[in-house]
């Protein structure tokens, strides 16, 4: 059973969406306060979130590190907050390092109460239709090896 | 078998996987394709070679044009990506599932 949807829109959008079951106001919190965000914001298993920096108002910036202890990996993000409206929205702007920078993403993440719980959508915006090719296929890089076993079987 | 490293070595470059993206949305020429790249048309016909190459695009002859579609294997390629990037954003909001069942469960504790 799959709650998410990520699909493009246009040439530079992806949207995504995911509905949780706790209120707004948790969800809210959940993307801003470090250590929350280091128990979940760590993609496949293997990473962790040792570096968890966030000033958590209106121009403030944040950076994140992410670290495979066992692959010897690791890649850190940078971003500032651009907007802050509790429990409603977040909307800020990222880039990467890994090491080599990637250009801006721009964020807008709404938190809508939706029956018990809230429906997230983040709509990311990216500089042009490159960037966004480039930025889906990350989710490739770092799964290399689950992909390969993937394409064996599929072969 | 041998297929499998020409895919993945056609893969392993993000200009190629952006190639892959748009052609993904029709078929295009070279012209077409090195426009939105910033780049030579050398340089995206290299590009192309690798892929074609691969097995993840193939062209046709249009008088002097030759334009690039996707290959059954490059759709593939294409959707396997998404796939993984979907997965990891739904390994981290499941673990959020339950951070926030914690969160609330806690809230809930602290009412008696």
């Amino acid at each position: 059973m799959s709650k998410l949807t990520l699909k493009t829109e246009g040439d530079t959008h992806v949207v995504c969406t995911r509905r949780f079951t706790a209120p707004p106001e948790a969800v809210y919190r959940a993307h801003l306060e470090p250590a929350l965000i280091q128990k979940w914001l760590l993609g496949p298993d293997g990473w962790t979130m040792p570096v968890c920096l966030i000033e958590a108002k209106p121009g403030g910036k944040f950076r994140y590190e992410w670290k495979n202890a066992a692959k010897g990996q690791q890649f850190y993000l940078t971003g500032e907050l651009l907007e802050l409206q509790p429990y409603s929205k977040i909307v800020h702007v990222e880039r990467m390092f890994l090491p080599e920078q990637t250009p801006d993403n721009h964020v807008e993440t709404t938190f809508e109460p939706n029956g018990n719980g809230t429906l997230m959508t983040i709509r990311m915006t990216l500089p042009d239709e490159k960037t966004r090719g480039a930025m889906l296929s990350t989710g490739m890089q770092r799964g290399m090896e689950a992909s390969y076993v993937r394409l064996e079987g599929m072969i | 078998m041998d297929n499998l490293d020409a895919t993945f070595a056609a893969l392993a470059d993000p200009t190629r996987r952006a190639i892959l993206a748009r052609l993904a949305k029709g078929e295009a020429t070279v012209l077409q394709l090195a426009k939105p790249f910033s780049m030579t048309q050398p340089a995206i016909s290299q590009h192309l070679k690798v892929l074609e190459e691969a097995g993840l695009i193939v062209s046709r002859v249009e008088g002097a044009k030759r334009p690039r579609r996707l290959a059954k294997s490059g759709i593939d390629a294409l959707d396997q990506w998404l796939a993984m990037l979907h997965r990891a954003m739904e390994r981290n909001y499941d673990r959020l599932d339950e951070v926030l069942a914690v969160m609330e469960g806690k809230k809930k504790g602290e009412g008696r």
